[in-house]
């Protein structure tokens, strides 16, 4: 995130602003990714008449910057007008798809609205690893033909390479495909349990071992030792008082079927736009009154850790993992791979369960005895 | 000298956040934030009404400032967001507003 976009996003938070809204049109999905948390069936989206309205609410809101996604959000025979109408609200409009279903028209389409960003998952520069991943052949070929017409087009185009074990060894080669097709590329190496709370994907995510490495990967981290140097001892003043994120405070989610929730992550649910007006699940629902009530101060261990001022840690998966105020075990693993310094969470875990689960190479460093040093990046985008 | 018409370019997104505007530019990705003066001015940009207008009712009315100053300094302003690709300025009025509402 930028200097000015982390600007805004404070002064939003501050003035009660959702500045930011990812809303889904749809679960259902032309792909069948083995890593998809979502549920594909289709239970009762919301209409255009009620995607309409809940627009309206959001621009009156003061939502700006608004991420439609799915699902594959193409599926709606009503996808363009949905976007020419969030258009016309003022939104900054940033499209998630899979490409899949883009042709030169659709991607003149999506330039001719003035569409922002259209953020496309791309698993390998290989078609079969791509394909295996999506569980669709000839998928890679789609996708990538689809981003090829959008660049030709003039949209912007993002591609997401999602990290997984199957495809820890082709990031190098995305990166590369990326900038062959004229986009840029994020990785990401986050993988979360099925919203029904089925937490077997997370074996499909990259050990701890092989994230060290990506993220000393000089290719990607620039430069590549402020971004894994230790965290700083002295904490900053004003970090106990600082939001452990911007969900619930300047950025909201909502499903296809139109349930609010803090976030995509964060399955806390706020309230139904079918039945009370948006402002009002966003100003009076008990739900973001408890998430805006917390503080860096507020979180029993990770308030105490050493990596506070630089991890990513997301608090949608701390409460998945039991607690919206507990350490998240995915964002521990990667400060750990960052730095090589356990985290407050990690030592908790250890201390509660028997040593030979301590994960290799984690002893006990006093926060006093870590060498300071710069902050680390937040997440590994490249 | 003959009326100047100005409109928010069709690319760009803008909301209000507290007194000021905040506009981001799809093509190039960029934000800008607008003060109280240049947040009327955009709002009113609808590629119809002449500048002048624009200033006279949105800036004159609420702003204790000197009618042909104002016009100057919005003359500026206008122009420099045109150089930026946010805003497009026409001695003839333009087909549409330009661009979505705020």
């Amino acid at each position: 995130m930028s200097e000015m976009m982390a600007g805004l996003a404070a002064r939003a938070a501050a003035l009660g602003v959702p500045l930011t809204a990812h809303v889904d049109l749809t679960y259902r999905c032309n792909e069948r990714c083995e890593h998809c948390y979502l549920d594909h069936e289709d239970h009762g989206e919301l209409t255009f008449a009620e995607v309409s309205a809940l627009l309206t609410q959001l621009a009156e809101a003061g939502t700006l910057f608004l991420t439609l996604s799915g699902g594959e959000a193409t599926l709606r025979r009503d996808f363009f007008d949905i976007v020419a109408l969030a258009r016309s609200l003022g939104f900054s409009v940033r499209v998630k798809t899979n490409a899949v279903l883009i042709r030169q028209a659709e991607a003149e389409r999506l330039r001719s609205l003035g569409v922002h960003e259209v953020q496309v998952s791309v698993y390998s520069h290989q078609a079969d690893v791509h394909d295996a991943v999506t569980k669709v052949p000839g998928s890679f070929r789609r996708t990538v033909n689809g981003i090829a017409m959008m660049t030709a087009a003039g949209v912007k185009v993002v591609v997401a390479n999602v990290l997984m074990r199957r495809n820890l060894d082709d990031y190098r080669g995305v990166r590369a495909l990326a900038a062959r097709l004229g986009a840029a590329c994020t990785l990401d190496p986050t993988v979360t349990p099925h919203m029904d709370g089925d937490r077997s994907l997370l074996q499909l995510g990259v050990s701890t071992e092989a994230l060290r490495d990506v993220f000393h990967d000089p290719d990607l981290m620039d430069p590549v030792d402020s971004s894994c140097l230790a965290p700083p001892v002295d904490g900053d003043e004003d970090l106990g008082n600082a939001l452990p994120c911007s969900a619930g405070h300047s950025s909201c989610y909502v499903s296809p079927y139109g349930e609010v929730f803090p976030c995509v992550q964060f399955p806390l649910a706020a309230g139904n736009v079918r039945t009370q007006s948006f402002g009002a699940i966003w100003r009076d629902s008990p739900a973001f009154h408890e998430v805006r009530s917390v503080r860096v101060r507020d979180l029993p261990t990770c308030s105490t850790c050493a990596h506070m001022g630089s991890c990513s840690r997301c608090p949608g998966l701390a409460y998945m993992e039991g607690s919206m105020r507990g350490p998240s075990e995915l964002d521990c693993a990667k400060s750990f791979a960052r730095t090589g310094i356990p985290s407050a969470g990690m030592l908790e875990r250890a201390g509660r369960e028997t040593a030979r689960d301590v994960p290799a190479g984690v002893a006990f460093i006093p926060i006093a005895q870590v060498k300071s040093g710069r902050r680390p990046a937040p997440a590994a985008a490249v | 000298m003959s009326p100047r018409y100005v409109a928010r370019h069709p690319m760009t997104a803008s909301r209000q956040l507290g007194g000021e505007m905040i506009v981001m530019s799809a093509g190039d990705s960029r934000l800008f934030t607008l003060n109280g003066v240049g947040a009327v001015i955009w709002t009113a940009a609808d590629g119809v009404t002449p500048l002048s207008e624009i200033v006279a009712a949105a800036v004159c009315a609420g702003y204790d400032v000197d009618a042909s100053v104002a016009l100057q300094d919005a003359e500026a302003f206008v122009a420099e967001l045109a150089e930026h690709g946010m805003m497009l300025v026409s001695d003839e009025p333009l087909a549409s507003d330009g661009g979505p509402r705020p």
